[in-house]
Order: structure tokens, then C-alpha cells, then sequence
């Protein structure tokens, strides 16, 4: 018990350095508009892992939400000239509206066939993304305008929108964290753990599952219409399947069912494409190298192999 | 006096594909009574007691739970009302503890199940009654153990106390004592008498002497129909039920 406390205080304390670190980058000359884009996709992952890690469910179409939210919010702001707070939450909604369709159906099955029925609804939407005239085809939305927060605040300077970003960003996660903490979140990692008995414990498992399914649907959403915002522009690589495995990706190698595995599973990925892109390097190479070695060597992702090790340490 | 029929069924038949796995049973669970369903291999005793608890539905024939018709409703609701299973691997929460193990069967009852908002420290005040179904099961020094790490007999002992935590009014157990070494099968013997007490219990079980001292009746089940039903004595001198368990020598013998 007081080697658990011990760690606790250690994983505060990273908490808190991580938290000043952030508030810092935009002084520290770090290019801000990677930083927020990776936040985005940190808050994306963080939203994929609610189903992955804590309900045992591996959907396949997640771009759909991230996608999504990015084009209702790009739309709503460049279109509507709505400001950017209202856009993002019209994002989170988009993407809820969207999960609990396809949550609801997908439900119905368990496993592959779980992941086969999200993976073909996504690339519905992906067509209605190419088809539709609101979306900018091929092109997508661009440039879609920052805006002003609360309407009075511009957003166009990459550092007063870097906080609005962190905000959100740190709202997030929190609610994620809170989620998975929760009453609810137990009775989530009961039906991860052994569905069957859930049921018979009296729980309606379904239930369960499709307003789990549809708060990370949202929440990435909200990732999508933050991410619009951020780099200005709403595309079709969004809502395509690659990013919905991307996804999957920076989850599994940062830690599945860990609050902060898919934080770092998204900065490593980006990191790493960025960094490779810059000097030509086949970015998918890698990307392939890196699952299977997750796979074949360190299964619990980095932050699950890293919570093993102390919990063998102190026993 | 009349004896009251906490749980019945009549006529149940499943098919599956054409296989017909259970035919025609009926069987009466009498209040407080421990109840064995007994059988040899591919007799039906499982598929009759998926029926029971919904998690299969029948081709054909009713479900009566204390006098009112359940056979169309989800497993969910009949553990709600009262009808509770266990499983014949042993079914815990692996990567929770013991104590989070019953825990999470008295947080639906307790109104704690839906709060996503809320910390879960909220559950702590669940934790002095489920410590007490722990202790009642012996498991009291595994408290903070995860259910993974328990032994198999322990593992049974953690399912009864999850069980027992919804205080359910008819307790199903599918083989309790399943893949059990005779020292083990006597403290789930023991145990599933205590867990009886005030309650009706009625377990599929494949051994025969196994339920002899413990279930005031048994039915015998054979390729999915009833062939005998009674106490201990009338079933084991019976002789279909002799050939069906020892081959149809030992019957003429």
C-alpha cells in the first residue's frame, strides 16, 4: 500500500511538470501548431481508449467521428461564422449523433464482427464526405477561420488559440479520467472483464455499452473540430479508415487502459511523422515496423509495460 | 399444506439446427429447497439451465419465476428479479479485487451504477457489506487480491459471495464443483448449504454422489428428457437411472 501511494506521488508529479510544461512550449520557441495538433490527436486517442481499454470494444471507424466533428465545426465557423467554442461542441455533437447510430448497431455484435460493422459504416460516411457538396470534396474545408472565442478574443494568432487548445484539451482528458473513475467506469471494466457475468449480475450490458461508445464518440468529435480549427483546414484524410488504424496505432503502443498511454502514443506517432516526412523517409515503413514490434514484443504498449514493472517491483 | 413453486417450466423444448437438445422437460423448483439437475454427458443439464436463466431462448414451452411467465425476457431482467447464475468456468472480474469483485454486484441495487461523473470513492461506503460477504465465503485475507491471482476453489468461493450479494431469491449454479479436488468440493458443499439458508437453490451437476447429502431432490436427466426425479434413494435405485450412468450392465447385474 505505500509503494502504490509512493508511485501516486511520483504520477502527480509528472502530471503536474507535464501540465507546466505545456503552459510553457508556446515561450520555449516550440513550433506551436504541431504541439496543438498533436493535443488533438492526444485527446483523440484518449477518447478511443474509453472503449478499447475499459470496455473490451475495438472499433474500427473512429475517423468517422474525428472527421466528422472536424467538418461541422470547420463548416459551422467558415460557413455560419459561428465562433469557435460553439463550433467545437457542435463537432462533440456531430460525433455523438454519429456514435450513437452506429454504436447502436454495432453493438448487436461482439469481436471482429464488432469492428467489421464500425469499419463499414465509417467508410458510409466517408463516402457521404467525398460525395456531399458541403464538405469541399476532394479539396475538403480550407482555410476555415479561427475566429473570435466568446466573440471577442481572436483566435488567429497561433498563440492565443495554443491555449484555447490546451484548454480543451486538458478539460478532456480530465472527463475522460473522471469517466473511467467513476461508478459507471467500474461497472464498464465489469463488462470488459466478463460480460456474461455483468449480465447476470443484472446489468443491461447494451445499455452500458452505447453510452460508453457514445461519450468517446463525442469527445472525439470534439478532437476533430479542435484539430479543424488548429491546422485551418477539414479534409478527407480525417475521416479516411488509415486514420481510424492511426488511431488504434497510438493506443495500443502508448498503453491500452491507461489514462496516459495514448497521450504518448499520439506524440510518438506525430513525432515520428513529422520528423521522418521531413527527411523523406516512408513514413508507413515505420509505422508497420513499430505495430509489429509493439505486438511481438511489448504487448501492454509503453506505459502498460512501464505500470507492470512497478507492480512486480512491489510484490 | 401447500408447497410452494418458487420457479417452474413446462414443456421445454430446444432445438438446435434440428438437434433436439431438450424435449418435454418440466420441473418444479420448490421454494428453499436445493434442487440438482443431474446427468450424464450431452444429457441437455446446461442447455435447460441457459433456458432457465435466458441466456438461451426456448423452441418452445413457459418459464414461470414465482407464478409469472419469464420466458421472453433478457437475462438481465430476470437477475434483477431475482433469479441469479453462477457458471461453469468460474466467472469473476479477473483485473478487479476481491473485494471490487462483489463490490460491483451490490452497485446496481445501491443506485451507483450510472454516475459517470462522480469519483468512484463514492463506492467505498458499498465496502462494508461487501467486505462482509467476502468474510462469509473465507476469503476475508484475499480482500485486495486480484481475481486472477485466486485459486480455482477460490474462485468458486468469490462467485458464491458475488451471488449472494444480490441477495437473489433463487441461486442457479452451473457444476460448482466442477474440476474440484474432494477436500475443495467440501467447503463448496459447505458453502452452498450456508448460501441456501433462506434461499432456493437449484444446481446442474454431473456427479451423482456428489449431490447425494447435499439436494433434497433431484431430477435425472438423459438425452434431454426427464427419466427420474426424487430424493437421493428413489433416484439412485432407479434403474434407468443406474443405465444411464453405469452403462446397462451394471443395470442388469
Amino acid at each position: 500500500m505505500k509503494t502504490s501511494s509512493y508511485t501516486s506521488t511520483w504520477v502527480k508529479m509528472a502530471i503536474i511538470i507535464g501540465i507546466i510544461l505545456l503552459f510553457a512550449a508556446p515561450f520555449l520557441k516550440i513550433y506551436p501548431v504541431f504541439l496543438m495538433s498533436m493535443m488533438c490527436f492526444a485527446l483523440f486517442a484518449a477518447s478511443f481508449n474509453l472503449l478499447l481499454g475499459y470496455v473490451g470494444l475495438l472499433s474500427f471507424g473512429h475517423a468517422a467521428f474525428f472527421g466528422g466533428g472536424a467538418y461541422i465545426a470547420g463548416y459551422a465557423t467558415k460557413t455560419w461564422g459561428f465562433s469557435p467554442e460553439i463550433s467545437v461542441i457542435l463537432g462533440g455533437l456531430a460525433g455523438a449523433l454519429l456514435g450513437v447510430g452506429m454504436g447502436y448497431l454495432a453493438i448487436q455484435r461482439k469481436g471482429i464482427y464488432f469492428s467489421m460493422i464500425t469499419l463499414a459504416l465509417s467508410q458510409m460516411v466517408f463516402f457521404i464526405a467525398v460525395q456531399a457538396p458541403f464538405t469541399g470534396g476532394e479539396d475538403g474545408l480550407q482555410p476555415i477561420p479561427r475566429g473570435k472565442l466568446f466573440g471577442i478574443v481572436s483566435l488567429e494568432s497561433n498563440n492565443a488559440i495554443y491555449f484555447f487548445v490546451l484548454a480543451v484539451f486538458i478539460t478532456g482528458i480530465f472527463a475522460l479520467w473522471r469517466v473511467v473513475n467513476s461508478p459507471f467506469g467500474q461497472v464498464l471494466k465489469a463488462i470488459r472483464e466478463h460480460e456474461p457475468r455483468a449480465i447476470s449480475l443484472g446489468y443491461d450490458v447494451h445499455r452500458y455499452k452505447l453510452i460508453a461508445f457514445t461519450m468517446s464518440a463525442a469527445m472525439t468529435g470534439v478532437a476533430g473540430g479542435l484539430k479543424a480549427l488548429v491546422t485551418q483546414i477539414a479534409s478527407l484524410t480525417d475521416i479516411t479508415w488509415q486514420t481510424s488504424g492511426e488511431v488504434i496505432l497510438m493506443t495500443i503502443l502508448g498503453g491500452i487502459g491507461t489514462v496516459f498511454g495514448p497521450i504518448l502514443g499520439a506524440g510518438l506517432v506525430k513525432s515520428l511523422e513529422d520528423h521522418l516526412a521531413s527527411i523523406g523517409f516512408p513514413v508507413p515503413v515505420l509505422i508497420g515496423i513499430i505495430f509489429v514490434a509493439c505486438v511481438l514484443l511489448f504487448r501492454r504498449g509503453i506505459i502498460g509495460e512501464l505500470e507492470h514493472f512497478l507492480s512486480r517491483k512491489k510484490t | 399444506m401447500t408447497v410452494e413453486i418458487i420457479l417452474e417450466c413446462k414443456e421445454l423444448t430446444k432445438t438446435f439446427l434440428g438437434f433436439t437438445a431438450v424435449k418435454n422437460v418440466s420441473l418444479q423448483v420448490r421454494q428453499g429447497s436445493i434442487h440438482a439437475l443431474i446427468g450424464p454427458n450431452g444429457a441437455g443439464k446446461t442447455t435447460v439451465f441457459n433456458l432457465l436463466t435466458k441466456f438461451l431462448t426456448p423452441s418452445s414451452g413457459t418459464i414461470l419465476f414465482c407464478g409469472e411467465d419469464v420466458s421472453h425476457e433478457k437475462p438481465a431482467q430476470i437477475a434483477r428479479k431475482g433469479l441469479v447464475r453462477s457458471f461453469q468456468i468460474s466467472a469473476t472480474f479477473p483485473h478487479l479485487t476481491v473485494l471490487e469483485n462483489v463490490r460491483v454486484a451490490l452497485q446496481r441495487k445501491a443506485g451507483l451504477a450510472t454516475q459517470f461523473w462522480q469519483s468512484d470513492k463514492v463506492l467505498n461506503k458499498l465496502n462494508i457489506r461487501a467486505a462482509e460477504l467476502v468474510e462469509a465465503v473465507n476469503l476475508a485475507q484475499y480482500m485486495n487480491t486480484k481475481a486472477v491471482d485466486l485459486s480455482y476453489g477460490r474462485k468458486r468461493a468469490l462467485e458464491i459471495a458475488t451471488t449472494l450479494a444480490l441477495d437473489p431469491k433463487v441461486i442457479l449454479l452451473d457444476e460448482p464443483m466442477a474440476g474440484m479436488g474432494h477436500e475443495e468440493i467440501d467447503r463448496v458443499v459447505a458453502l452452498i448449504r450456508q448460501a441456501a439458508i433462506g434461499r432456493t437453490v437449484l444446481m446442474v451437476e454431473h456427479n451423482l454422489s456428489v449431490v447425494s447429502n447435499l439436494c433434497d431432490t433431484i431430477t435425472v436427466l438423459q438425452r434431454g428428457e426427464i427419466i427420474a426425479e426424487g430424493d437421493y434413494r428413489t433416484v439412485s435405485s432407479d434403474l434407468r437411472v443406474r443405465e444411464a450412468y453405469m452403462g446397462s450392465e451394471a443395470a442388469h447385474a
